[in-house]
């Protein structure tokens, strides 16, 4: 059999290639690519005008905004404090670190209902943290912040995981090169050290912005949803397939497949680059 | 080559080995101290006490409340369906995984990238528009809901949809874990392989699969994770049918919503432990592939 495959395959002697493309693009299409079309062909049962009505309705336009706008404010808690992590981790030695190390990748291995459940629990005005923040007039839970708890949560390991290796790796002759002329630590962070890993914070920040959007289980529990002020998009579709209203919910859910897919080339992108740019310093 | 361009490479960071830390070269103690309490408390708010919440909650009513609540035949029930879901996901895409990464490293082809990308697809996508393609498709509105109803075959509210959008959401981890990872090991031990007689299975059994084991252990850690754990995408196919089409997960959304927070909790407090385990394999491999890294620099 194997002798069949390889014809294809110029220059190549190993067997396999057919096959194992092939059950890709079989696999890949039954799983992925027929059922996504499915959502851009449902919306074709919508004229144009349609269409535009069910995504520029009010209600769904504040829930971009609190989508969009928790999603930023997340991913940029994340990009500080993610480098930040990314830095003390790499840099620094401190009883318990490899504990903590492990402990980052905790949002991606907890499902998400449970962290959902549990945040609430911790910063409802009675919870853990939230009874001392109620006093100073900081609700949390049941507002649009504790949607941005949610989803800085979720997007807690990205920034993390994305700076923690381009950190490891840099040299540390530039920066002796730089002290040895005179520059102080800022200086030398600002100028040698930030420049390097900046690729790596924004693609960790981008991931972890395209993770929030399309985020629900642990928003949903926290939010209070209430319309026009903390209902995320994602809860939107789910609200109209309830309401067996499968066209306009595919709508907004198409609006957000164009938005995710565009991130996802971004991200792809500056991955590239950022791989491109490691290769190169080496 | 090392695998260390997938898998996280912190326990052996060139940095810290490499060259004592002169003063010159790093921050006073007061910064050091200063960031690290930063850092520590920032995942302590985020992380720490919201994993201790879990369990202080399950076990506030005492023990015997959280022993009733996991064996509630409708917990035991959705504790069954989860891991169906995950019995029948993590093989398909492993198989999955395998293939792609076998076509992808060892071959060129026109729309390689593309293909890559089309692979990643999945992450981009929100959860409960992946559970929504599969009603636009199996519901009784969709594409073949009437044929479905004609044969009696549910999809929807039923296990089969609540398979495929668990199959959807953990779809890329397996092939994204493989395919740098065989990428980077070349291949040139099974050409040898081919060249000494062996056949196209036996290379992928002998050579390729035992190369790239830590990779795929790796790869269908974090997969069973995402699939035991999935939420919004089962939520939207399930139909939320207790003792019937209820994950996990699920389940711990009924207990909560029904004002149950003790049973809630110790439902999710399973799933925190899965997740804990989950970490632990996870610093395991890393460690063995750390490990694995430095005997092969030495000899």
């Amino acid at each position: 059999m194997h002798k069949k495959y390889s014809k294809n395959a110029k220059q190549n002697i190993l067997p396999g290639f057919n096959l194992s493309l092939g059950f890709t693009i079989f696999y890949l299409s039954l799983i992925v690519l027929i059922p996504l079309s499915a959502a851009f062909i449902k919306t074709t049962e919508l004229s144009f005008s349609e269409f535009w009505a069910v995504v520029s309705a009010p209600r769904v336009v504040a829930s971009y905004q609190l989508t969009f706008g928790a999603s930023l404010i997340g991913a940029l808690i994340n990009a500080v404090f993610g480098l930040l992590t990314a830095w003390v981790l790499v840099r620094y030695t401190f009883p318990g670190k490899k504990i903590i190390d492990a402990l980052v990748d905790l949002p991606f291995a907890l499902p998400t209902a449970v962290a959902g459940i549990a945040l609430t629990a911790v910063y409802a005005g009675n919870g853990w943290i939230g009874q001392w923040l109620e006093p100073l007039g900081i609700k949390v839970a049941f507002t649009p912040i504790g949607v941005i708890v949610a989803l800085t949560f979720i997007g807690l390991p990205f920034v993390v995981r994305t700076v923690q290796p381009v950190l490891e790796d840099l040299e540390a002759e530039t920066e002796e090169a730089a002290a040895s002329l005179g520059a102080n630590r800022w200086q030398t962070f600002t100028k040698i050290i930030f420049p390097a890993i900046w690729p790596a914070l924004l693609t960790g920040f981008a991931l972890a912005f395209a993770r929030a959007i399309g985020e629900y289980g642990s928003v949903i529990f926290i939010a209070g949803n209430v319309p026009f002020v903390s209902e995320i998009t994602p809860l939107i579709i789910i609200t109209k397939l309830e309401q067996y209203e499968y066209a306009s919910a595919t709508a907004v859910a198409v609006v957000m497949l164009v938005i995710s897919f565009l991130l996802l080339f971004a991200i792809n992108g500056l991955q590239w680059w950022v791989n491109r740019r490691a290769t190169a310093l080496t | 080559m090392s695998i260390s361009t997938t898998l996280p490479a912190s326990q052996y960071s060139n940095y810290q080995n490499k060259v004592a830390r002169s003063r010159a070269t790093s921050e006073p103690v007061w910064v050091r101290w200063t960031l690290i309490a930063i850092v520590l408390l920032f995942l302590t708010l985020f992380l720490i006490v919201p994993l201790a919440a879990v369990f202080t909650e399950a076990l506030r009513k005492g023990f015997d409340t959280y022993i009733t609540a996991l064996t509630d035949p409708d917990a035991l029930s959705s504790i069954k369906l989860t891991l169906i879901a995950a019995a029948i996901a993590v093989p398909l895409n492993l198989v999955f995984g395998v293939a792609a990464a076998w076509a992808i490293a060892k071959f060129e082809f026109r729309g390689k990238s593309i293909l890559i990308t089309l692979i990643d697809l999945p992450f981009a996508v929100s959860p409960v528009i992946a559970g929504l393609i599969y009603v636009l498709i199996f519901g009784l509105q969709g594409w073949f809901g009437s044929t479905l109803l004609d044969h009696d075959i549910k999809v929807i509210f039923a296990i089969p949809g609540i398979v495929l959008a668990t199959i959807f959401v953990t779809f890329p981890f397996v092939a994204r874990e493989l395919i740098p990872l065989m990428q980077a090991q070349g291949k040139e031990e099974e050409e040898a392989g081919l060249v000494l007689g062996a056949s196209g299975w036996q290379i992928l059994w002998r050579i390729t699969l035992p190369n790239v084991k830590w990779g795929l252990l790796y790869g269908v850690i974090l997969t069973n994770a995402r699939a035991m754990g999935e939420f919004g995408a089962v939520s939207v196919v399930s139909g939320h049918i207790r003792g019937l089409t209820n994950t996990l997960p699920l389940h711990v959304e009924i207990l909560y919503n029904e004002y149950n927070y003790a049973a809630a909790f110790a439902v999710a407090s399973l799933l925190a432990i899965l997740a804990l385990v989950t970490l632990v394999l996870k610093s395991f491999v890393e460690w063995k592939v750390a490990r694995d890294a430095q005997i092969n620099e030495k000899s």
